[in-house]
C-alpha cells in the first residue's frame, strides 16, 4: 500500500488513540510513539503499529500517534483507517469471516 | 433463538473506543453497535474499522451483538455489510426500512458475503427498523420478508419528524405505529422493539414508556445509556406474586393432568387455554431473566 | 489571720500547693467592658512574621498544618513563604494532608528551609519531583490514625503549629463555619487540626474571619491557642469545598455501587442499627444512594456514619435514616452547615477517628466501610498513594485505619482505568494490608478475601456471582494485555507507615522512561 498523503484517523478521548501517516518516501517506517501508558505498554503499543502496517503491505510511511490507553483492536483500527486514508484507497479488506474469539 | 430475551439493547456509538470497550458490563440483553446515524459522515471509515476490530478480538461473553449499518442507498452500507458481515455479529440491523424489498435487498448483499466466505448462508441475522409513515404501513410485510428477521423495531425520531409531529412525553403520537409494529411483529412470530428514549435524567418519564410499550406487547427497547439498563429490566421483571400465580396455575395443570381432566380449575375457578399460555410464558421469560452470570475468565 | 504553711499538717504531700497568699501577686482587675476588652488585649498578631517571632520558631523544628482546605489552601504557602524570608531553615513540615496547591515547596525543599516532609498524601507537580527524588531526607506518609498516634505518643513532636481556620474570636477559639451568614471560606469539621492544637507547644490561628468572643461552638477551643492571625484570605472557597456532593452519574461506578450495596445487603452487616463508614470517590459515596433504598425497603436505620461526610449522608440522617453522624472532615458545604445546625452531628478529632493507642476509637465500632482504591492485587493489598506510572498521586488518608477496624471492608475499584488494570499481581505500593481487606467489587466481579470464606457463602446464597482475585485479574489482562513493570530506582523517596507507625513499605524514585 502506498502512502501518498496525509491521513489522520482517532481521537484524542481516553482509550483512543490519534494517528498520523504521512509519506517517508522509500525511507520504511518511521514511528514516534506519545502515550499515557509508555511505561507498561510502550513496547506493545510498538509492535501493534508495526504490525498493522506491515499486514496492510505498507513499506514506508512516517507515522505519529498519541496515545490516550487505547487497546491493540482500537490501535489496529485506527492505524489501518489512517492508512487507507492516507493511501488515498476504499479498497477495503476484511479478512474473510475469520472469527477470532468473540462470543465462544 | 427461542427463549432469548431482548428487553434492552444497548446502543453504543461505533467511533468510541471506551464505550465499545466497556458495552457488556452493564447487564443488557444485546448490544447495538452503530455505524449510521451516531457517526458522522466524515468517520464512517473509521467506525466501520472499530467495530469490526472490536467485534473480531474483544469478547461480549452470551450478548446478542447488533450492528446497525448504515441505509443502502449509498456505498456506505454495502462497504458496512462487506466488513460486519465477515465480523459476525449475530444481527444486522438495517435502518429506514420502508418496504420487503429493502430487506430482501439486504439479504441478498449478505447473503453474497456469506458465499464469498464460506459462511452457511442464512447464519448472519436481521432485524429491520421503522421509521418512516410508509414503512410502518408496510410492516407485516417487511416483518415477514426474510427467514433472517429476529425482529422489527420502531425508529421514532424519524418517524415522527416523517408524520411532520415531535415527540411528546405520553407519546400519544406513536401508538399507531407501536401498534403496527407489535402486531406486525407477533403475525410474523418475531419480536417487537421499541424506540429510545432519549432524556437519560428523566428516570420517571423513561419508566412510564418502559411500563406502556411492555403493556403494548414489546419485546423491548433500545437504550441509549446503560443507566437505563436497569430500570428497564425492572418493569420487564414479573412481580414476585405474579410468578407465584403463574406457578400455582401450572401446578394446577399438572394436577389436572394427573386426574385425566381436560379441565383445569384454580381456587374454584376455570381457567382458559390464553391464561396457561400467558403463565407459561411468563415462567419462562422470568428463568431467562435469572441474572445472567458474568462469563467465566 | 497568722498561720505558718509548715504549721498544716501533711503540707508537704498536698500536691499543687504555692505557698503563702500574697495580696501583691494579685493581678489588677481590668474593668473595661467585654467590647473593649477585645478590641485592645487579646491574642491578636498584626502579621504573621510576628507570630513567628512569638512563638520562637527556630531551625529544625517541626511545624504542622491541617488539610481541611483541600486544594483551595492558602496557609501552607503563607506560613512558608514567611518563614523562608525571615531565614529559618531546615525545618520539618508534618501535614495531615498536601495537595497540589502546595507546589511552591518545591522551592522551600531546594532552598533548605524545609527539609524533612510528613504527610497524609502528596499530588501534583510537587508529588512528582519528589517522586524524581527532589529530597534527601525521605518523605513519611501516615495514614490519619497513625499520624494521630505519632503525635499522642509524642513521636512526632509539634513544635507550632499553624492552623488556618474560617472563623476566630480574638482569644483563639476556632471553627470550621461562621455563626452568621458569611460561609466564604467554610470548611465545616477541623477534626484534623484539633489534635495538633492540643500537642503542639505553640498553636497560631490564622484565620480571614474574626467573629467576637465566644466563637461558640468551637472545633479548637482558645485555651490550646497561642496567637491569631487574621490575613485577607485562608484559601480559595471554590478549592475548599464544592457546592452539595452529587451522587455520580458515570454508569460504570453507579454499576460497582450498585453492586457493593448487594453486597453488604448480603454479608450480615446490613442490620437494624449498623454503623458505616463511604470512603471518598464516586462509587463508594454512591453506594450510599443503593443502601438508601435497601433501608427505606426493609426500614432499618443506621445508628452512625463516620468519616469524611458529604450532603449524601446528611441528607439521610435529616430525613432519619442514620441517627448520629461522626464528623473529622466535611467535604461539602452541606456538610459543613450540617455540621453547624444539626444536633447530632458531631466533630471529632483524628484520634477519637482513628488512633490505636488511644482509650477507644471510632474506626473500630464500624460494621462496614467502602473505600476506594487505585489498585488492588490478588494479595488483596492495596494502593491508594502513588499511580500505575510509580508516581506518588494520592494520600493514604484513613484507609488503613477503616479497614482495620471495620468488620467488613469493601473495595470499590473499575477492573479498567484506561488500559490499566486495576487488579494486578503486586501493587506498586502496599498502603492497606490485605488481610483486612474481605471483599473486592470491580464493574466485571467480586471477589472475596479466602480468609472470609463465610462472606463468600452468604453473597453466593444472595445470587452474587463471586470471583477468585486471580480470575478478576486475569480478565483484566485479558482485554488490555500484561502491563510491563514500573522501572524504579534503588534511592527510596518515601516511606509508607502503617497505621502502628510501622514501616509497611517505600516508594523509589522513578526511573527514566525508555520505549
Amino acid at each position: 500500500m502506498q502512502i501518498v498523503a496525509l491521513g489522520v484517523a482517532g481521537t484524542m478521548e481516553s482509550s483512543d488513540i490519534i494517528v498520523r501517516i504521512e509519506p517517508n518516501d522509500g525511507g520504511g517506517i518511521e514511528l514516534s510513539i506519545e502515550s499515557t501508558v509508555m511505561q507498561q505498554y510502550g513496547k506493545q503499543i510498538d509492535r501493534v503499529i508495526r504490525k498493522t502496517l506491515s499486514d496492510l503491505g505498507v513499506e514506508s510511511a512516517t507515522v505519529a500517534v498519541v496515545d490516550k490507553g487505547a487497546l491493540d483492536c482500537t490501535i489496529a483500527a485506527r492505524v489501518s483507517c489512517a492508512a487507507f486514508r492516507a493511501a488515498q484507497s476504499t479498497d477495503y479488506v476484511w479478512n474473510g469471516g475469520v472469527k477470532q474469539c468473540q462470543a465462544d | 433463538m427461542p427463549g432469548r430475551l431482548r428487553r434492552s439493547m444497548l446502543f453504543v456509538p461505533g467511533n468510541n473506543p471506551g464505550m465499545i470497550r466497556d458495552a457488556h458490563i452493564y447487564g443488557s440483553d444485546s448490544i447495538m453497535f452503530d455505524l449510521e446515524d451516531s457517526v458522522s459522515i466524515n468517520e464512517k471509515d473509521a467506525a466501520r474499522y472499530l467495530v469490526y476490530k472490536a467485534l473480531t478480538s474483544l469478547r461480549y461473553g452470551k450478548k446478542e451483538l447488533v450492528v446497525r449499518i448504515n441505509a443502502l442507498d449509498t456505498r456506505l452500507g454495502i462497504d458496512d455489510l462487506e466488513a460486519m458481515v465477515r465480523a459476525r455479529p449475530h444481527v444486522i440491523r438495517l435502518p429506514k426500512t420502508e418496504t420487503a424489498q429493502d430487506v430482501i435487498d439486504c439479504e441478498r448483499e449478505i447473503a453474497r458475503i456469506e458465499a464469498e466466505i464460506g459462511l452457511p448462508i442464512g447464519t448472519t441475522g436481521m432485524m429491520a427498523a421503522i421509521e418512516s409513515a410508509k414503512g410502518v404501513l408496510n410492516a407485516y410485510d417487511i416483518a415477514r420478508s426474510s427467514e433472517r428477521l429476529i425482529g422489527i423495531a420502531l425508529g421514532a425520531e424519524d418517524y415522527v419528524t416523517d408524520l411532520k409531529t415531535t415527540r411528546s412525553p405520553e407519546g400519544v403520537e406513536l401508538l399507531f405505529a407501536r401498534s403496527m409494529i407489535v402486531n406486525a411483529a407477533r403475525a410474523a412470530g418475531i419480536a417487537a422493539l421499541d424506540t429510545v428514549y432519549s432524556d437519560v435524567n428523566n428516570e420517571e418519564g423513561f419508566r412510564a414508556e418502559a411500563e406502556l410499550i411492555k403493556k403494548l406487547g414489546f419485546d423491548g427497547k433500545s437504550v441509549i445509556n446503560p443507566r437505563q439498563i436497569q430500570p428497564l429490566h425492572d418493569v420487564f421483571t414479573p412481580s414476585q406474586r405474579d410468578l407465584d400465580k403463574a406457578r400455582a396455575i401450572m401446578e394446577a395443570i399438572k394436577e389436572a393432568e394427573s386426574r385425566g381432566s381436560g379441565v383445569i380449575s384454580l381456587n374454584g375457578k376455570m381457567i382458559d387455554k390464553p391464561v396457561v399460555e400467558r403463565a407459561r410464558y411468563m415462567l419462562e421469560r422470568a428463568e431467562a431473566s435469572a441474572v445472567i452470570p458474568i462469563e467465566e475468565v | 489571720m497568722e498561720f505558718n504553711v509548715n504549721s498544716i499538717p501533711h503540707y508537704r504531700e498536698i500536691d499543687g500547693a504555692h505557698g503563702i497568699y500574697d495580696e501583691g501577686n494579685v493581678p489588677v482587675k481590668k474593668t473595661v467592658t467585654l467590647l473593649e476588652r477585645q478590641m485592645t488585649m487579646n491574642k491578636m498578631l498584626p502579621s504573621l512574621e510576628e507570630a513567628i517571632r512569638r512563638v520562637g520558631l527556630t531551625d529544625g523544628m517541626t511545624i504542622s498544618f491541617h488539610h481541611h482546605f483541600r486544594n483551595g489552601d492558602f496557609v501552607v504557602n503563607m506560613v512558608m513563604d514567611t518563614i523562608a524570608k525571615m531565614g529559618i531553615r531546615n525545618l520539618v513540615l508534618a501535614a495531615s494532608s498536601l495537595s497540589d496547591i502546595h507546589e511552591p515547596l518545591i522551592e522551600h525543599i531546594k532552598n533548605g528551609v524545609v527539609t524533612h516532609v510528613e504527610t497524609s498524601g502528596l499530588r501534583g507537580k510537587l508529588a512528582e519531583v519528589i517522586s524524581h527524588g527532589l529530597m534527601e531526607f525521605p518523605v513519611v506518609f501516615r495514614s490519619h490514625g497513625g499520624r494521630a498516634a505519632a503525635i499522642e505518643t509524642g513521636e512526632l513532636h509539634i513544635d507550632v503549629a499553624f492552623l488556618g481556620a474560617p472563623s476566630c474570636d480574638p482569644y483563639g477559639n476556632a471553627n470550621g463555619y461562621n455563626r452568621d451568614e458569611d460561609n466564604g471560606s467554610c470548611c465545616g469539621s477541623l477534626g484534623y487540626a484539633k489534635l495538633d492544637a492540643i500537642k503542639a507547644d505553640k498553636c497560631v490561628i490564622i484565620t480571614d474571619h474574626i467573629v467576637p468572643f465566644p466563637n461558640a461552638p468551637f472545633g479548637i477551643p482558645e485555651s490550646q491557642v497561642d496567637y491569631v492571625v487574621k490575613v485577607d484570605s485562608v484559601g480559595d472557597p471554590k478549592g475548599i469545598m464544592s457546592g452539595a456532593t452529587r451522587y455520580t452519574k458515570n454508569p460504570k461506578e453507579l454499576l460497582i455501587a450498585k453492586t457493593a450495596a448487594d453486597v453488604i445487603e448480603a454479608s450480615g452487616y446490613f442490620y437494624q442499627g449498623f454503623s458505616m463508614q463511604m470512603g471518598s470517590g464516586g462509587a463508594s459515596l454512591a453506594t450510599a444512594r443503593f443502601l438508601r433504598d435497601k433501608m427505606l425497603a426493609k426500614g432499618i436505620k443506621c445508628s452512625f456514619a463516620l468519616g469524611g461526610i458529604t450532603g449524601q449522608i446528611v441528607s439521610m440522617h435529616e430525613e432519619g435514616l442514620i441517627k448520629k453522624i461522626l464528623d473529622v472532615q466535611s467535604f461539602d458545604i452541606v456538610a459543613a452547615n450540617s455540621l453547624k445546625n444539626n444536633r447530632f452531628h458531631q466533630q471529632i478529632d483524628a484520634s477519637y477517628y482513628a488512633s490505636y493507642v488511644n482509650r477507644g476509637s471510632a474506626v473500630n465500632q464500624l460494621d462496614f466501610v467502602v473505600l476506594s482504591a487505585l489498585e488492588v492485587d490478588v494479595n488483596f493489598d492495596v494502593n491508594v498513594l502513588t499511580g500505575s506510572d510509580g508516581i506518588i498521586r494520592g494520600a493514604i488518608g484513613g484507609h488503613p485505619d477503616t479497614a482495620a477496624g471495620a468488620s467488613l471492608s469493601v473495595v470499590v475499584v473499575p477492573l479498567l482505568r484506561g488500559r490499566i488494570p486495576c487488579v494486578v499481581e503486586k501493587v506498586n505500593t502496599v498502603v492497606t494490608p490485605g488481610r483486612t481487606i474481605d471483599v473486592v467489587v470491580t464493574d466485571q466481579g467480586v471477589a472475596v478475601n479466602p480468609n472470609r470464606p463465610e462472606i463468600r457463602e452468604k453473597l453466593i446464597a444472595a445470587g452474587i456471582q463471586v470471583f477468585s482475585i486471580e480470575q478478576l485479574k486475569a480478565r483484566a489482562e485479558r482485554i488490555v494485555g500484561v502491563p510491563e513493570p514500573i522501572k524504579y530506582e534503588d534511592r527510596i523517596v518515601g516511606v509508607v507507615m502503617y497505621r502502628d507507625n510501622t514501616v509497611i513499605d517505600v516508594i523509589r524514585k522513578i526511573g527514566e522512561v525508555e520505549l
